[in-house]
């Protein structure tokens, strides 16, 4: 190996996905980049808006206000709960999804997720779509870090090696 | 050859689908000493790009890769 590689792999690199999707192929596309990242020694962190705190989200009902509760329903449960962006059909196109997933021995969502805080996967939810859809902290995973903004967001993405968005 | 090559630790990944074969020599390879050797078998053919990247990304080096049938033998040195 050449010196100046060993140099660039003594400093770790950093990456961040942006997801705002809760679609079922996207969070698994968004976890298995953290995954692959973290395995090559990348610091990865993860940023959540929208319909992706979906993936953080604890199987509770969420809002206060009617909108809010209305929402909760519409959203209601977690990361288990993602429907694919297509062929949704009322559910049966996750069920499908998941069965066709499972019998080619692929590791699933919430699995996949687990699997990337092992590996030390930091993950931060925007504190804007928290308040609006009435989503507190308590709400949401324990492994998440406390709410942050697109502040925080531009400083990790100038920092990073790598962004991705889904 | 193969044969002449001492194997520190044998991985059985055959059926592991991607992202796992990656993960699971990520988390071997420090069982092994710097300059040992990780004989990892796998099943997934994405993994014959998977683990080669892996290598190249974290400064470890494949020593030998063949595809034996199904299976994809990795001899992959650890380096650091």
């Amino acid at each position: 190996m050449t010196e100046k590689l060993q140099e660039e792999t003594d400093k770790r690199r950093k990456a961040t996905i942006f997801v705002i999707s809760g679609d079922l192929e996207k969070l698994f596309a968004a976890f298995s980049i953290a995954i692959g990242a973290a395995t090559c020694n990348i610091e990865v962190k993860m940023f959540f808006t929208f319909w992706g705190l979906r993936a953080l989200k604890k199987n509770v009902h969420t809002g206060e206000s009617l909108f809010a509760r209305m929402l909760g329903i519409l959203e209601s449960g977690d990361i288990n709960k993602a429907n694919p962006g297509k062929y949704k059909f009322l559910g049966l196109g996750r069920w499908m999804f998941k069965k066709m997933v499972k019998e080619k021995n692929v590791t699933g969502l919430a699995e996949l997720r687990q699997l990337a805080i092992n590996l030390g996967v930091e993950l931060y939810s925007c504190d804007t779509t928290m308040e609006v859809m009435e989503i507190p902290k308590e709400k949401l995973i324990d492994k998440v870090a406390d709410p942050v903004g697109v502040g925080w967001l531009i400083e990790q993405s100038l920092q990073s090696d790598f962004i991705y968005s889904l | 050859m193969e044969e002449d090559i001492k194997i520190d630790l044998e991985l059985d990944l055959r059926g592991l689908r991607c992202p796992l074969p990656m993960v699971r020599v990520s988390e071997n390879i420090t069982l092994v000493p710097v300059g040992g050797i990780v004989r990892a078998v796998t099943t997934d053919v994405g993994s014959l790009a998977d683990i080669t990247s892996w290598a190249n990304t974290t400064g470890n080096e494949i020593v030998k890769k063949e595809r034996v049938g199904k299976e994809i033998v990795f001899l992959i040195k650890r380096r650091r």
